[in-house]
């Protein structure tokens, strides 16, 4: 009957809406004032694409009746990842972790590297992990995934519990979800992420209630519930398999692309100075005839390791020839001088050029090819051994700051399958002040879009339509924030300038907009059964300078190669006085919405505005209004206070800048 | 599973019998360095005992390969039974590895 209701409320959205936006394209737009009325009615079918996606998701609203019993030998490793949390936090995660009661066996895996730290894993018989000397500092670290990574070659079990340091786990986590992987396609199984340090009305908005519940749902029936970083199982063998296919891709495109750039390098390090040695143009003749076979091969469908092999004893083989015949050269010459000063030379006899020069001059440091940079990339890049990265075998993708996200994708289009289990069984700490909150969101978004332009999901090979869509779904949320400027742009210029977008507000708009605008409000109460979505809608509207910071970052990061990192959220103290610098773009929108208004009303009272426009628009000030006064409270929220017991864990400075 | 190394003329040739799993993988790379470092750095993976191999395994041979690199020589593996044939495919590892028939086949163009 729900589902029913659910199905029949979607319909009915996307009747109407399609209804309104259809007129508002065709028949309303103010073409006199197109700068804001193209702009609004782009906004308003980004929303409408918005809760149409959301009532795909919510059609196929899967609630599931939990697990079969667990298989008593499956064997799992329990990741407890940290940076630099407050040591007892992660101590008590760790212990939580230990009293889990299916079979398991519990690390640490310290990214921060502190020795108290396993002094304390040591103390209570728990694994410790820190990265392997693979991991030099010269080679990209990959945070959180990289830490994961490092891990999964130091253990093996079957199957691995991710927790952030500040998730502590029921006992009975393993024994709830172990049992999905009974079938064989699944490889992964994600639960909620509940904050116990929230008070009801969460002023930061750090529930999610909406999310963890109808939209993990939802996507769960399309098989595409995600990974979202902790609190989640996942199959080993799902992983490594991403990791061997990650490996053969980059390989395979690391060599293509050393390849095309051989004849260029080649070409380069002919003209330069060194070329007055003709023993270097000899090895460049070699490099350039290896090469050359080497993109025949790979055309020929090559193994890429017998390819790049080829090449390498190829060019060594050249240069050692080439290297001796130097050597010889020099031999004779010495022997030449010997014989011409006989006398002086005596008991030592002829000078002997040692026996291990050859090897020493042909090795990389000493050889001819060691001064041509260009050329010497070109045969470091047709290598399997992937030099660039601490590990070949990358099983958590490392695209994205937000590797969960893009690893759950990538599994999807190999044909696994995923769980969303909705029940808690784990809880953690959320932010407690406005500035680390901010931090996080703009990395989550951050994240999502660095997904969305390095590995689109619309086009990802593998991947069902339906996953697409859901993938997608999460990711066109993000762009709320260039939505959010029209709408608060929209009522300010018509206040102000009595400019319209639309030609005229009349019967043809509300019997239109008004049945859509209640059926899309209908729609998230029944889909959301009773649960409060109102803060996660305010903070959608009311967060736009940091999807559209986002936005920007990820689209510099991924296309120009520029750091995430760099435009962070201002610092401002994390305790002491409430810090209204944060969201001072949305101080500005929110006086400019409320000096609109008083002006629409002067401005109606001395008869140069109509009413019906004045009061629709200062309608729509005063709801934008509502959803900004979220962020008063979130600037003078002082932090959880539970109602009895002790503060205990509570620490606000957990999350770092930038990490 | 059970490791066993013999060194002929121009490589050493390593003997995987069992399954190659997540649990036998790193002891797979473990010893494999061994042999690079004591006798030989050609190495051939013979496969003709090992009934089965997961990524995990294939992910050990892939250290091993690139430890043999280092080394400054190369690994290969011969003699793969049809479990060990599909993971490759399935991961497009074949296109990194070729599967040699035998042990003997697999330095003799080198």
């Amino acid at each position: 009957m729900s589902r029913f209701l659910t199905r029949l409320v979607v319909v009915l959205t996307v009747i109407t809406g399609v209804n309104y936006i259809a007129w508002r394209w065709l028949a309303s737009l103010n073409w006199d004032a197109w700068w804001i009325a193209v702009p609004l009615v782009i906004a308003e079918t980004y929303s409408l694409i918005d809760v149409m996606l959301f009532g795909m998701t919510v059609w196929k609203l899967k609630i599931r009746k939990g697990a079969p019993p667990p298989p008593h030998d499956a064997t799992v490793d329990v990741f407890i990842t940290t940076y630099n949390e407050d040591l007892d936090m992660v101590m008590t995660t760790a212990l939580a972790a230990q009293r889990i009661r299916h079979p398991h066996s519990t690390w640490i895996l310290d990214d921060g590297a502190r020795p108290e730290l396993k002094t304390l894993a040591e103390e209570h018989g728990l694994g410790y992990v820190t990265r392997s000397e693979d991991w030099t500092s010269n080679l990209p670290r990959h945070a959180k995934a990289g830490n994961l990574n490092n891990a999964l070659m130091q253990t093996h079990g079957e199957f691995l519990l991710i927790l952030d340091a500040d998730q502590i786990p029921e006992p009975d986590i393993l024994e709830k979800t172990l049992g999905y992987f009974n079938n064989r396609r699944v490889a992964l199984v994600q639960t909620p992420q509940y904050f116990s340090n929230v008070p009801a009305d969460d002023p930061l908005g750090s529930q999610a209630p909406l999310f963890y519940g109808p939209i993990q749902q939802g996507k769960d029936g399309w098989n595409a519930a995600f990974f979202c970083g902790s609190n989640a199982i996942l199959r080993r063998e799902a992983l490594m398999q991403l990791g061997l296919v990650g490996y053969v891709k980059e390989t395979e495109k690391s060599i293509r692309r050393a390849l095309a750039a051989s004849r260029s390098a080649i070409k380069q390090a002919r003209k330069s100075a060194d070329m007055e040695t003709p023993l270097v143009a000899k090895v460049l003749d070699e490099v350039e005839e290896a090469t050359r076979e080497a993109q025949q091969e790979l055309d020929a469908g090559g193994a890429l390791s017998e390819i790049t092999y080829r090449v390498r004893r190829r060019v060594d083989a050249a240069v050692q020839t080439l290297v001796m015949a130097d050597v010889e050269a020099l031999q004779a010459d010495l022997e030449e001088i010997a014989a011409m000063e006989l006398a002086h030379v005596g008991e030592a006899g002829v000078p002997v050029v040692a026996d291990d020069a050859v090897q020493r001059m042909s090795a990389r440091d000493w050889s001819p090819l060691g001064a041509l940079e260009s050329v010497q990339a070109v045969l470091d890049a047709l290598s399997v051994e992937r030099n660039d990265e601490a590990q070949p075998v990358m099983p958590l993708a490392t695209i994205s700051v937000t590797e969960d996200m893009a690893t759950a994708m990538r599994m999807h289009a190999m044909g696994w399958a995923s769980v969303y289990h909705h029940e808690i069984l784990a809880y953690g700490l959320a932010p407690e002040d406005l500035k680390t909150m901010l931090t996080q969101r703009l990395r989550w978004a951050q994240g999502t879009i660095q997904v969305f332009l390095r590995e689109n999901p619309l086009v990802q090979r593998g991947l069902k339509l339906g996953q697409r869509l859901m993938y997608f779904a999460t990711m066109w949320t993000y762009l709320s924030g260039y939505a959010a400027v029209v709408y608060f742009a929209a009522p300010i210029i018509y206040l102000l300038l009595g400019i319209l977008p639309v030609t005229s507000l009349s019967w043809d708009f509300f019997i239109r907009f008004i049945p859509f605008m209640l059926v899309n409000q209908l729609l998230f109460a029944v889909a959301g059964r009773g649960i409060p979505t109102w803060r996660g809608q305010q903070y959608s509207l009311a967060l736009f300078p940091t999807w559209i910071k986002a936005c920007s970052t990820a689209a510099r990061n991924v296309w120009f190669g520029r750091p995430l990192g760099f435009a962070v959220t201002p610092k401002a103290r994390q305790s002491g006085g409430p810090s209204w610098s944060l969201i001072q773009p949305q101080i500005t929108v929110s006086v400019l919405l409320a000096v609109a208004a008083v002006v629409g009303i002067i401005r109606l009272a001395n008869g140069l505005a109509e009413p019906l426009g004045t009061l629709v628009n200062v309608a729509w000030v005063i709801f934008d209004l509502v959803v900004m006064s979220i962020l008063v409270r979130a600037v003078l929220y002082k932090g959880y206070e539970p109602a009895a017991e002790a503060v205990v864990l509570i620490n606000t400075e957990r999350n770092p800048d930038g990490v | 599973m059970e490791f066993s190394y013999e060194v002929k003329d121009s490589y050493a040739e390593v003997k995987a019998d069992g399954r190659l799993n997540m649990v036998s993988a790193p002891k797979l790379r473990e010893f494999v360095t061994d042999v690079i470092a004591g006798a030989s750095n050609r190495i051939v993976v013979n496969l003709e005992n090992t009934a089965f191999m997961d990524s995990s395994g294939l992910g050990a041979l892939i250290g091993c390969l690139k430890a043999a690199r280092q080394a400054g020589g190369d690994l290969r593996i011969a003699a793969v039974q049809p479990q060990v044939k599909m993971v490759l495919q399935l991961t497009s590892m074949d296109k990194v590895l070729t599967a040699y028939g035998s042990a003997e086949e697999a330095f003799s163009d080198d």
